[in-house]
């Protein structure tokens, strides 16, 4: 299936779910903030919510800021 | 005790620091220690997938110091909001610096677009602590819809040029209802001392302490600094005047 991440395009295989998907990035999920097609993913539903074709995910995290 | 009280949280420092641009997070850890600080800033940016690289977040005790999330990049009040609910998502506490700054050139903040997206963060139940030029009425309209603080620059960010705008942020902090942190383009410790002598209740600093090559050693001095403007404060600064006043006795001259 194809996600984009950050806006670039990805392929994956189905069945992944976001926590799946954080840990073969190698994300520490307690660090990271998901956005699931503009909509912000809590991470309590990292581990429940399946990625399907199509889907648009944005995943940020802190770096230094004034 | 002479505290720092923001949402009803309290604070010993007055100072707040920034953890942009710094060399290395060692240099990062080693101001903010020597600054006295509770309350750190960051930013919020997409992960390079192809190259995580190290998260900063492990470097910032969180028992130590409140992460203070910042919309930075944001340009209008809806990326301003989607960047502060992604920082709550992110497991900070619902704290934000909001600022939304349209312009690159002066990063000078969009008074409109800040003032809608404090509107719809602070029914959302943000702590909202909003980045404004120095405009006493728009700090006025923000505190009437409920922001935790205000945050007037005394110039444009990373420019060290001090309290520009002095005149203004007085009439801000005679007029404040909400603590005043006075925020960017303060290069020295006496500018940080000027703006705690004038009365504001505390000032963010990053720029200063990042480009020196001993950042340790400025953010020492930028805390003796805000420690020194607060203190002159209390204890209240004497009138200006025009004329001379002699300090010494004017009898007893050796002559006639």
């Amino acid at each position: 299936m194809n996600i984009a991440i950050n806006g670039q395009p990805k392929q994956f295989e189905a069945p992944l779910t976001v926590a799946a998907l954080l840990e073969a990035l190698q994300l520490d999920a307690e660090r990271v903030a998901v956005e699931l097609n503009r909509e912000v993913l809590l991470k309590e539903r990292f581990a429940a919510t399946n990625l399907k074709n199509g889907d648009s995910l944005e995943l940020v995290q802190f770096v230094g800021g004034g | 005790m002479d505290e720092l009280i923001i949402a009803g949280r309290k604070f010993k420092s007055r100072l707040l620091v920034g953890t942009g641009k710094f060399a290395s997070n060692e240099l990062m850890v080693e101001a903010m220690e020597q600054s006295g600080c509770e309350i750190v800033t960051v930013a919020l940016r997409r992960v390079d997938i192809d190259n995580p690289g190290d998260n900063m977040l492990k470097h910032i005790d969180p028992k130590k110091y409140l992460l203070l999330p910042n919309t930075s990049g944001a340009r209008d009040a809806e990326e301003a909001v989607r960047l502060a609910r992604l920082a709550r998502a992110a497991g900070c506490e619902p704290w934000i610096k909001l600022e939304v700054t349209p312009d690159p050139y002066y990063l000078l903040p969009d008074p409109i677009e800040t003032l809608k997206a404090a509107e719809i963060l602070v029914k959302e139940g943000f702590i909202v602590l909003p980045y404004i030029n120095a405009d006493p009425v728009l700090a006025k309209r923000l505190q009437e819809i409920g922001v935790a603080t205000v945050m007037p620059l005394g110039a444009p960010i990373g420019t060290n040029k001090g309290v520009r705008t002095a005149d203004s942020i007085a009439i801000i902090i005679e007029q404040a209802i909400v603590p005043v942190v006075v925020d960017a383009g303060l290069g020295a410790p006496s500018h940080a001392a000027l703006a705690m002598e004038m009365g504001a209740d505390a000032v963010l600093v990053n720029t200063a302490l990042a480009v020196t090559p001993n950042p340790g050693k400025m953010a020492a001095a930028f805390k003796k600094g805000v420690e020194a403007g607060r203190e002159a404060f209390l204890a209240g600064l004497g009138e200006q005047r025009q004329k001379a006043e002699a300090s010494s006795p004017l009898t007893g001259f050796l002559r006639n």
